[in-house]
């Protein structure tokens, strides 16, 4: 579903160089984990595939369901499916929880020729969702991550993504700050999301996360490209050798 | 995506347009035998031409401050036209008798003043150029005791009420504008709500300056006796000039024991081009007297016109427990200058104040919020709250903060908060990659920023004044 072929991007305002050449196969249902140490371009290409302008791209391509993805906008990118859970979720304050994820819900079943819910439709279909994340209805009338915990705020993304059913997931970070409890609750709503119809790619540098949702796939980064790919056996292999191991191969 | 934001910013002013209006006027300049022709124009008693007088000789011994953070070319006042009204004399016993011409025009602002057609339970008083048009529902007010009417009018109707308020909150005394204001002031609202009395309907005034080089300085006084309520909103438009026209009004509220004045305003006045030529200049003295026991006056502003807006509806708390409170979005864009804010008087004891405040700046504009919270040392027990924020969009414009505070009394709560930030890229993007288009994604942002303000106007008028902040914001983020 998703084919990235010799992907280069800089960024945009200085033109540093962080995907240098990068390929990356996705089949649809599949699950992903992106490992690498810091500053290998992991958070980039997530933000590359998502359309953020703060970065170009110099060459290569990216194809989802094969038509060319880069000629998107970023919201058209949204709209046919393509969801990022934020490292860091911006803030908005005076804007509730619940009329955001009505908007963007809405945007969406529009895009895709359905009703729009009203505002007690949508009640009751967040409710369901919200049980997924185990979350307190009363975050619906809160401002969108004003005043959240660092869990809060990664629950929250969670919770967006299953109410916008994206078809390719990209979870950038999504473990990182969170306590042992959030961890389990938020990989409980990712395995609950879990799907045929989805793809999901996690972006890590732990993997403590992939005791808890296992992956199909497991891929190394290391300065702009993925250098090593394999199977759930070499998130284990990296733990207990650590990224030198791989930058060799660079 | 700067300039994408910056274009949905930039949305052409949509009341910018000129009636060819026949008008009366008195020539430019501004002289002791002016003010005297403007008090013979409106067949003034003698005590109404003393007040004028005394307050033009005052301004004459005074000069323009110059203390506000906004720059521009002081006024020529020997080039200004003091008085400009419509030629058809416009009788206000019926709405027939308006010049249709006059109607059409509050038509197209989307302020119809025939009563079947209004927003309910709204009243109007039409101010164009120097005078009132019309003024509506007038009988069904009357009837439940409360004055609509226009200062003129109010002038030979209600004289001993006049004599008694009038320059009681704002004297002439007070500052440059509003000493020019009393002397050549030519119309303008007058409220009065007797004792007890609960006003059956919101109240408006609609002003608007239709003829070029005119200036418009009108007064509003409204006064609530004991146990009252009344709730009242201005509006404002001008057509698109290429030179600066002066607007000065006066605004005067009295509250005695137990009387509750909430007065809203929607200021949209011409901002000028975006290379900063023409448009309102917007020097206003608004202030309110909570004279009584447990009374509270409430402002709120949504000020996105005028060139420069320079401007602070505050509150004198005398009376013990009463309250004060100043809800307020200013939004500037191109090269807009606000300098606005409020002043809370402490007097009484168990007095308090809230200041909410939101500040918009685009383009390369100046947005200041200054402000004063005064505890006098007789207010034992007073509170005050402040909350300054202000929110930047794109690189090349500025917000400032100037809170004042003065406490005299050890007995006092007094609080500020302000913040400052951007609506970003990555703000932006957050939403688009929620799906949610660029357009939607700001209005939902600024009228986030802007709702502890909106959720204080009346109804009828939220949605007016979110529309207009789209308007005025469509589009720039950088």
């Amino acid at each position: 579903m998703l084919s990235i072929k010799n992907l280069h991007a800089c960024v945009a305002e200085t033109k540093t160089k962080i995907l240098k050449g990068l390929n990356l196969e996705i089949l649809s249902g599949s699950v992903h984990a992106i490992m690498g140490p810091n500053g290998s371009g992991k958070s980039t290409l997530s933000k590359v595939i998502a359309g953020h302008p703060a970065y170009e791209i110099t060459q290569g391509e990216v194809s989802y369901f094969g038509k060319n993805l880069l000629e998107l906008e970023p919201d058209e990118r949204a709209l046919a499916g393509v969801f990022l859970a934020f490292q860091y979720p911006i803030e908005v304050p005076g804007v509730s929880n619940a009329s955001f994820l009505r908007e963007a819900c809405n945007a969406s079943r529009k895009h895709q020729g359905l009703e729009e819910l009203d505002p007690l439709e949508f009640d009751d279909y967040v409710r369901e969702k919200l049980k997924m994340v185990e979350m307190d209805p009363k975050f619906l009338d809160r401002s969108v991550n004003v005043g959240f915990s660092g869990g809060e705020k990664k629950r929250n993304e969670i919770l967006q993504m299953a109410v916008l059913e994206p078809k390719l997931a990209l979870l950038d970070e999504t473990d990182s700050g969170l306590d042992i409890d959030a961890l389990r609750i938020v990989a409980d709503g990712i395995n609950k999301l879990r799907s045929p119809e989805r793809s999901i790619v996690m972006i890590t540098h732990y993997q403590r996360l992939l005791n808890y949702v296992e992956p199909d796939f497991v891929h190394v980064m290391v300065n702009g490209q993925v250098v090593k790919s394999g199977g759930r056996e070499l998130a284990l292999e990296l733990e207990e050798r650590g990224y030198d191991w791989v930058q060799g191969a660079a | 995506m700067t300039s994408e934001f910056q274009s949905y910013i930039d949305r052409p002013y949509q009341y910018g347009f000129t009636s060819d209006i026949e008008a009366d006027q008195l020539p430019r300049g501004l002289s002791e035998d002016i003010v005297r022709a403007i008090s013979v124009k409106k067949n003034e008693p003698e005590w109404m031409l003393e007040f004028r007088l005394k307050a033009y000789r005052h301004w004459l011994t005074m000069s323009e401050p110059e203390w506000a953070n906004v720059t521009y070319e002081k006024p020529d006042f020997q080039n200004i036209i003091y008085y400009s009204a419509p030629k058809t004399k416009a009788a206000k016993g019926s709405l027939d008798e308006v010049d249709p011409q006059i109607l059409e025009v509050y038509e197209k602002l989307g302020i119809p003043l025939h009563e079947q057609k209004m927003l309910q339970n709204v009243a109007v008083d039409a101010v164009f150029d120097s005078v009132s048009v019309a003024t509506t529902f007038r009988k069904k007010l009357s009837e439940a005791g409360v004055i609509f009417s226009s200062f003129s009018e109010a002038v030979h109707e209600h004289p001993e009420l006049l004599k008694k308020y009038l320059g009681s909150v704002v004297p002439y005394t007070d500052n440059f504008y509003a000493a020019l204001n009393a002397a050549v002031f030519s119309d303008g609202t007058f409220v009065f709500i007797p004792k007890g009395v609960r006003c059956p309907m919101e109240l408006s005034t609609y002003f608007r300056i239709n003829t070029k080089d005119a200036g418009q300085f009108e007064r509003t006084l409204i006064v609530a006796e004991e146990d009252t309520h009344v709730s009242y909103l201005e509006g404002c438009t001008a057509p698109q000039f290429d030179t600066n026209q002066l607007h000065a009004a006066v605004v005067e509220l009295v509250a005695l024991e137990n009387a509750e004045i909430k007065y809203s305003t929607v200021q949209n006045w011409y901002a000028g081009d975006e290379n900063g030529v023409g448009g309102i200049y917007n020097f206003v003295t608004k202030r309110g007297m909570c004279e009584g026991r447990n009374s509270k006056i409430s402002w709120t502003q949504v000020e996105t016109g005028s060139a420069i807006t320079w401007k602070y509806p505050s509150c004198i708390l005398k009376g013990d427990n009463s309250i004060g409170e100043f809800y307020s979005v200013a939004l500037t864009n191109h090269l807009q200058q606000a300098d606005t804010g409020t002043k809370m008087i402490h007097i009484g004891k168990n007095t308090r104040s809230t200041i909410i405040s939101k500040g918009i700046s685009a383009g390369k504009s100046q947005n200041s919020y200054r402000g004063l919270v005064k505890i006098a040392k007789s207010a034992e027990g007073a509170r005050s709250y402040a909350e300054c924020d202000s929110m930047l969009i794109g690189q090349e414009c500025g917000a400032h903060t100037f809170p004042y505070i003065e406490v005299q009394n050890p007995t006092a709560q007094v609080e500020h908060e302000a913040t400052t930030s951007r609506i970003g890229e990555d703000q932006i993007f957050y939403f688009l990659q929620r799906g949610i288009d660029e357009e939607n994604a700001i209005s939902m942002i600024i009228n986030g920023f802007c709702k502890d303000v909106f959720r204080e106007l009346p109804m009828e008028f939220a949605v007016e004044a979110q529309k207009l902040l789209g308007i005025k914001l469509e589009g720039s983020v950088g």
